[in-house]
């Protein structure tokens, strides 16, 4: 018995689930579920659905390469039993599978990094440029709690200095 | 008594009449519809079924051929050797050769078409392949057309030739042409062959029945024989040739006595002598015919010499038989067919000594086969006590004692299937399969595996130094963890780092907080700290006032000075906070390069553009300055696209009515300047300037 890899999505096929599709030239599709099943019939590509895991891979979503994926490899040749290694071996897939998964969380978070900052920028924008939008400058003017920190000047009105510029 | 019969072989038809034939029944045979629009491999299958239809039907034809047509080889010499006479062998067995090589070529076609009718795509393609192929099926047949018309007359003369039993009792007639042969035969059979005054009448053999004691006998009659080298004799001639060869027979040699036959007795005699050892074994008897032109004790001296010669070697072979002691009618006869004198004389003779010889030679086969009933195994009588038991080497007795004990073994070994039955039977007890496992440890034979964990094959993760390299992995996790939790600590020192206090040098009594020690630290983590360290002690305040040039710059005192000194501590002490608290800032020596927005360059070459004028003295109203301010302040409204509408209108609809009225005054050309550096477009002088009823009053009171 083994856990197949759904040739659509990348998930794992359970025993009992999907349909397994082979072609004339004697290549086997597996697939999960119906939704990668239909998804293929129509030909679509998956490193162009985004849902997918090629795709993710592909545009550097998820972490491409490790060494934990080294672990993990179909081997063709059967070795013979031996408990010591099989014991060492169930310890060990808990350990990678533990670091696989920080390490993914922090390819994650690395991809994620500048995102709060930009986002506060962007609001801060917003908040400048669209405040007119929430309340009239006028009013604004007149609340100081509503505008942002403005220049105030003392402006004194000297108007017959200007009379006599007119004429 | 095989029959050979060659008159069953079926015709066979020159090459255009195969082709339409197979080509016909294709037609006939297989459907002929076919549509544009149906299924492509409903296509496929039905030009395939065409091809291969008149592939088989090409492949039957030539098959039945093949098989019909006698082998050479396989039939008995005397057909075998008169049908190369008559065809010769290899150009026979060549058009057999070509038959089955067209055959295997059809056969070749027919395969190779199907294989690409199988990937072709339109029904025109398709079509097109079958038409390929049914063409190139013919063009072979048509290359072996001439081998077919020669199989044909091949076929029609062997249905002709005479049906010869090689094995039954035959009487064999050969002599000069003209001597009465075939007269001979239309007397004593039912045979009705041609005889005519001219050399060779008869052109090939002919067979004629005579019973004789209540046994049927073949006579056959040959074309004449003429005194030749053998290398020279013609077909005709090789046919009688072959027949005195190959059929056991007994053989009548007629001489013409009175020579009008045109050859003289000196001649025949020749003859005899040259094909006499054609005449070994078989019962010879001497005719001379036409003895009613001239009776035997006629001829001359010579020639009744060579007769008598001629009689002796007959007699040699009489001999020779039987070892019975003959009279010399038996070998020498007269006759003439003519007036059928002697005629039924000669036949009796020939029969009987024909038939003496066959009896004889069965009697001595059937003699054998009766004898071996009665054989027997003599015992020899003992002569002594001394047990001599039978001689078996030793290797044989070890090898029987060997396999005796296998036998043993296997009977005393334990089969499954008992063990089964002993526990309750097929339902109830399942063998294990383990049971002759070889493993390092005994013990592990029955251990059950996990296939499953977690989503993952186990088998794919199985390795004898899986270990090794998770320790590895580990101790890279381990050291990015080390590394992490250390920038998180320092970043919160960092942070802290103007609240807390600092504990200077002098009090660091400990020395706890030592550049080695960094140095140390770093490097069992396992990074280079001599970058690291370099820097502490770059910003680090040194005890010689020449590490710090700047400082010294400013203060403009003597290195001696108490006062400087104490001012120089607080200096350090105020330059080592400053440079604490600067610790993020850059070297002094660069100048800040920010993703300068070009708002903000604006921004700056207008605040320079205010300085400037504020050096000039230019009277810079409070209003203009409050304008400049609100223009500033509004610079990132103002500027830059908008989704919809236009950006002209907007600014000035809301500048304080005043403003503009102090600007017209003051002449425009300063307020545009400024504001198209503000603005950075020139588009503002096409402006529709909507002026408030209170700017417009304002305008025009004065």
């Amino acid at each position: 018995m083994r856990l197949e890899k759904c040739w659509f999505c990348s998930s794992t096929i359970y025993p009992g689930h999907g349909i397994q599709f082979v072609r004339n030239d004697a290549k086997i599709f597996r697939f999960c579920r119906s939704k990668c099943h239909k998804n293929f019939k129509m030909k679509r590509n998956p490193r162009k659905v985004k849902w997918t895991k090629a795709y993710r891979r592909l545009h550097g979503k998820d972490m491409t390469q490790d060494a934990t994926f080294e672990f993990e490899r179909k081997r063709n040749r059967p070795e013979r039993y031996d408990r010591n290694v099989t014991e060492n071996t169930l310890k060990a897939i808990k350990k990678i599978d533990k670091v696989r998964v920080d390490r993914e969380a922090r390819h994650h978070a690395k991809r994620m990094k500048g995102k709060k900052a930009q986002l506060q920028r962007e609001a801060a924008k917003e908040l400048e440029q669209s405040i007119h939008m929430v309340k009239a400058p006028a009013a604004l003017q007149q609340e100081p709690s509503l505008t942002l920190p403005k220049l105030k000047v003392k402006v004194s009105l000297q108007q017959t200095e200007d009379n006599r510029m007119e004429e | 008594m095989v029959q050979y019969n060659f008159k069953k072989i079926t015709v066979v038809p020159t090459g255009k009449d195969f082709i339409d034939i197979i080509l016909s029944r294709t037609q006939r045979r297989t459907p002929t519809q076919v549509h544009k629009g149906y299924a492509i491999s409903r296509l496929r299958q039905f030009y395939m079924r065409k091809v291969k239809f008149t592939q088989q039907n090409f492949h039957d034809k030539l098959s039945t051929i093949i098989e019909e047509f006698p082998r050479l080889d396989d039939i008995h010499p005397f057909y075998g050797d008169l049908l190369h006479v008559l065809y010769n062998k290899d150009h026979y067995k060549l058009a057999l050769g070509q038959i089955n090589t067209a055959r295997n070529l059809i056969g070749k076609i027919a395969k190779d078409y199907v294989k690409l009718l199988k990937y072709g795509d339109s029904l025109y393609r398709c079509k097109s392949l079958k038409v390929a192929a049914l063409g190139r099926m013919c063009t072979v047949i048509k290359r072996v057309s001439p081998s077919l018309a020669y199989l044909e007359q091949i076929r029609q003369h062997m249905a002709r030739l005479p049906s010869i039993d090689p094995n039954t009792r035959t009487i064999l007639i050969c002599g000069y042409p003209n001597v009465g042969k075939s007269s001979f035969i239309n007397k004593i059979t039912r045979a009705d062959v041609d005889v005519q005054p001219y050399a060779f009448t008869t052109k090939s053999l002919f067979v004629g029945h005579t019973d004789y004691k209540y046994l049927r006998y073949q006579v056959i009659d040959t074309p004449g024989i003429l005194d030749r080298p053998f290398e020279d004799r013609n077909i005709i001639e090789m046919c009688s040739i072959t027949a005195l060869a190959h059929l056991r027979a007994a053989v009548l040699f007629f001489l013409d006595i009175s020579g009008s036959c045109g050859y003289s007795i000196a001649q025949q005699a020749a003859l005899f002598h040259s094909i006499k050892s054609l005449f070994m074994n078989k019962p010879l008897i001497i005719v001379c015919n036409k003895t009613d032109l001239q009776p035997l004790e006629g001829i001359s001296e010579e020639d009744m010499k060579l007769v008598t010669e001629m009689k002796a070697e007959a007699m040699k072979t009489v001999i020779g038989q039987g070892g019975e002691p003959t009279d010399d009618n038996s070998v020498l006869l007269t006759m003439s067919t003519l007036t059928e004198e002697g005629v039924i004389s000669v036949k009796n003779a020939a029969c009987e000594r024909l038939l003496n010889q066959r009896v004889e030679l069965k009697m001595k086969s059937k003699k054998l086969n009766d004898c071996l009933n009665r054989f027997h195994v003599a015992m020899p009588k003992p002569r002594d006590q001394k047990e001599r038991p039978p001689c078996i080497p030793q290797a044989v007795l070890e090898a029987k004692a060997k396999k005796a004990e296998e036998t043993a073994e296997k009977e005393k070994r334990k089969l499954e299937r008992d063990l089964e039955n002993e526990n309750g039977g097929a339902g109830v007890y399942s063998a294990s399969l383990k049971k002759h496992y070889i493993l390092a440890d005994d013990e592990w034979k029955e251990d059950v595996m996990p296939e499953i964990l977690d989503g993952h094959n186990v088998y794919d993760f199985i390795d004898p130094d899986i270990l090794m390299r998770l320790e590895e992995l580990e101790r890279e996790e381990e050291i990015r963890k080390k590394k992490s939790l250390l920038i998180q600590q320092h970043r919160i020192k960092k942070s802290t780092a103007e609240s807390r206090p600092t504990v200077p040098r002098k009090f660091d009594k400990d020395k706890k907080f030592t550049t080695e020690r960094m140095g140390r630290q770093l490097s069992t983590l396992g990074l280079d700290p001599t970058m690291a360290i370099n820097r502490a002690r770059s910003k680090s305040r040194g005890r010689k006032r020449e590490r710090s040039p700047d400082r010294s710059g400013n203060d403009g005192l003597d290195s001696m000075e108490v006062d400087g000194d104490q001012q120089n501590k607080k200096l350090r002490l105020r330059s080592r906070s400053a440079s604490r608290s600067r610790s993020k800032s850059r070297p002094p020596g660069e100048c800040v390069q920010e993703r300068a927005s070009k708002t903000l360059l604006r921004r700056r070459r207008l605040l320079k553009w205010l300085r400037v004028l504020a050096r000039r003295g230019t009277r810079m109203l409070a209003e203009e300055r409050q304008t400049e301010s609100f223009l500033l302040s509004n610079l990132n409204t103002c500027s830059g696209k908008r989704s919809t509408g236009k950006t002209d209108r907007q600014l000035i609809t809301y500048a304080p009515y005043w403003t503009l009225y102090l600007k017209i005054h003051q002449g425009i050309p300063s307020f545009m300047d400024s504001y198209t550096t503000a603005c950075g477009m020139g588009s503002c002088i096409g402006y529709a300037v909507q002026l408030q009823p209170a700017i417009v009053e304002n305008l025009f009171i004065d």
